[in-house]
């Protein structure tokens, strides 16, 4: 429907300009922007902590919480905020029981993610939305982002970078290595609650971009190829922050002039990043292997 | 194309239900949909029950995360090339069982990896989504959302004796390899010293589970059918720790979650029943986890079996 009127030319600076040309896809950009930053970088810790289930069950979580806020008519903002933090919390709350079994904790997680759904689905049908809006809290719209929004995402983005900031190095002690942090006086538990709750806020902000079913493109992937490339943590964050608010605007602006929805982008430009990355380190490998056997 | 006949699916089951609101229980079973719905829904109950036990059992219940997931970009594909929804469905669960089942050995890759491939997956779905929805510009566009949430109310007689059909063939498959699919998940090495093959019923109970899974979302949707799968069989798994017991109460429980959950929508206006039908099972779910944990009765489940 955009595409039309908006061809791309190999013009580069042309492009831009039309890219620009509309005030919703520069809020768009900027709140694309904020989001990869707050995720690629809290994301980094999600991967370390192999806590990436986590993120996407707090993420399924938001997707009643922003239909709920639509129903009562508020913002959907307060919507993804208010339930992914109290789900946080919840998920901090529950006691990490030895004697249940694995099993039963898949069947627990599988209902619960489930449940949000459908409640979600049920707040739509109240609300007797139209059905694109089920698509776009599932999969992600940049359409009609607004000033006020995107100065929310920046406010509460820059306050969960600022406490990750604080404990960003007992949590990293703490991730590597809980035993020896532990033995040294880190306070864990305080640390993964506090932890939890600044998950909770990135994972708001993807939603709102990418959609909640699709929050691994910037919440996971993108670290996760930073991890491959270094492990030396400063620069691995950067990259990663890089590379998400990289699959963010490409995919953006592919969103933008052909036609297709962002969510395919996005999750097709991370997967196929994690792809290369994971091939450039396995043939570094074994051409390392390759070299000391020789 | 019958998919798409019905694909009006969620607008058309309210203002069926707004004229049979108010009418009472009394009048219930004289709706053709509801019959329909009853009947597709009891089977595809049964087999998710049945199925589910297992699931539950062997931890598998990722594995049907991830054919939800399939399920949901499979059935759009066959929709925006122009096929039966349910061509693409079945094609993509089963294969996908099957591959799960076949791969599984090969040991197993990170949650990054899986979450990744899956997350990449529905983005497919949703560019499928997108093509179909612009084909269809006439504003029918409510085929995405029956694949995500299901439209029982929407089978046809047709599609409710094939569901039918489909659910008893999942059963009756099910509970002829019941015994040596218990044996072999419950003690591995021991079931394949006694030539059991291990791996073979793996692989076909996978398979099984993506036909049970391609029905499922007919009648709950791509997103939901987890809870029918994995709710009734954690709530049996709890209530007994006597397999067979359990592997007779999930059914029975999904059964009546289905049946509850079509009376509620019948009777409540606007609730759909994909939600009332997650909101039984769920509930039942947690109030029996709440209760047995309340009561102090450690998770011993067949702690007699893994022993011997």
């Amino acid at each position: 429907m955009l595409g039309a009127d908006a061809g791309l030319t190999w013009n580069l600076t042309d492009d831009i300009r039309q890219l620009f040309e509309f005030h919703f896809m520069a809020n768009a950009f900027r709140a694309g922007t904020i989001a990869a930053i707050v995720a690629g970088a809290i994301g980094w810790f999600v991967v370390l902590r192999r806590q990436s289930f986590v993120g996407h069950t707090l993420s399924v979580v938001a997707f009643p919480g922003a239909a709920g806020a639509t129903l009562v008519g508020v913002s959907a903002a307060w919507g993804y905020f208010g339930f992914s933090i109290v789900a946080a919390l919840l998920i901090a709350a529950i006691p990490r029981t030895q004697g249940h079994s694995f099993s039963e904790e898949t069947a627990v997680v599988g209902t619960v993610q489930a449940f949000a759904l459908a409640l979600g689905f049920l707040f739509v049908t109240l609300y007797h939305g139209v059905l694109d809006e089920v698509d776009s809290l599932l999969f992600g719209s940049f359409l009609g982002i607004t000033d006020s929004q995107v100065t929310t995402l920046l406010v509460i983005g820059a306050a969960g970078l600022a406490v990750l900031a604080v404990i960003a190095r007992p949590l990293l002690f703490a991730s590597i290595d809980p035993d020896v942090a532990a033995a040294r006086g880190v306070p864990l538990r305080l640390l993964s609650v506090v932890f939890l709750l600044v998950l909770g806020l990135a994972v708001a902000e993807a939603s709102q971009i990418v959609g909640v079913l699709l929050v691994f493109a910037l919440l996971v992937i993108p670290p996760a190829i930073a991890q491959t490339i270094t492990m030396r943590p400063l620069l691995s964050i950067s990259i990663g922050v890089s590379i998400g608010v990289g699959i963010a605007w490409l995919g953006l602006a592919l969103a933008y002039f052909y036609d297709q929805p962002v969510g395919f982008y996005t999750t097709s430009l991370a997967l196929a990043g994690y792809v290369v990355a994971r091939a450039g380190a396995w043939s570094g490998e074994r051409a390392r292997r390759a070299r000391a056997s020789t | 194309m019958e998919w798409r006949a019905r694909s009006a699916g969620t607008g058309l089951d309210m203002t069926l239900l707004a004229d049979a609101t108010g009418t009472g229980l009394t009048d219930l079973l004289s709706h053709p949909f509801i019959q329909h719905a009853f009947l597709g829904g009891t089977a595809i109950a049964i087999a998710c029950g049945l199925v589910g036990y297992f699931l539950v059992l062997r931890a598998q219940v990722f594995s049907a995360d991830a054919l939800s997931h399939v399920a949901f970009t499979g059935a759009l594909a066959a929709l925006a090339f122009g096929f039966d929804a349910r061509l693409g469905l079945f094609v993509a669960t089963i294969g996908i069982g099957l591959a799960l089942g076949l791969l599984g050995h090969l040991g197993r890759p990170d949650d990054v990896v899986i979450g990744s491939v899956f997350t990449w997956i529905l983005g497919i779905g949703v560019l499928f989504l997108s093509i179909f929805t612009t084909e269809n510009s006439s504003g029918n566009s409510t085929g995405g959302t029956s694949v995500l949430f299901g439209s029982i109310f929407g089978l046809s007689s047709g599609q409710a004796s094939l569901a039918a059909w489909v659910g008893a063939a999942v059963a009756l498959a099910i509970v002829v390899i019941a015994r040596p699919l218990l044996f072999a998940t419950l003690d591995q090495d021991v079931a394949a010293a006694r030539g059991i093959p291990v791996r073979a019923f793996g692989v076909v109970f996978l398979g099984i589970v993506g036909v049970c899974a391609g029905e499922a979302t007919q009648a709950v949707g791509a997103l939901l059918l987890l809870a029918l799968l994995a709710a009734p069989a954690g709530t049996a798994q709890r209530l007994t720790n006597r397999p067979y017991l359990a592997f007779l109460l999930s059914p029975a429980i999904a059964v009546a979650c289905v049946w509850g959950g079509i009376v509620i929508s019948y009777l409540v206006a606007n609730v759909p029943p994909s939600f009332a039908i997650v909101a039984l099972a769920a509930g039942f779910y947690f109030v029996t986890l709440v209760l047995t944990t309340l009561r102090h009765r450690p998770p011993r489940a067949f702690a007699r079996y893994g022993n011997g």
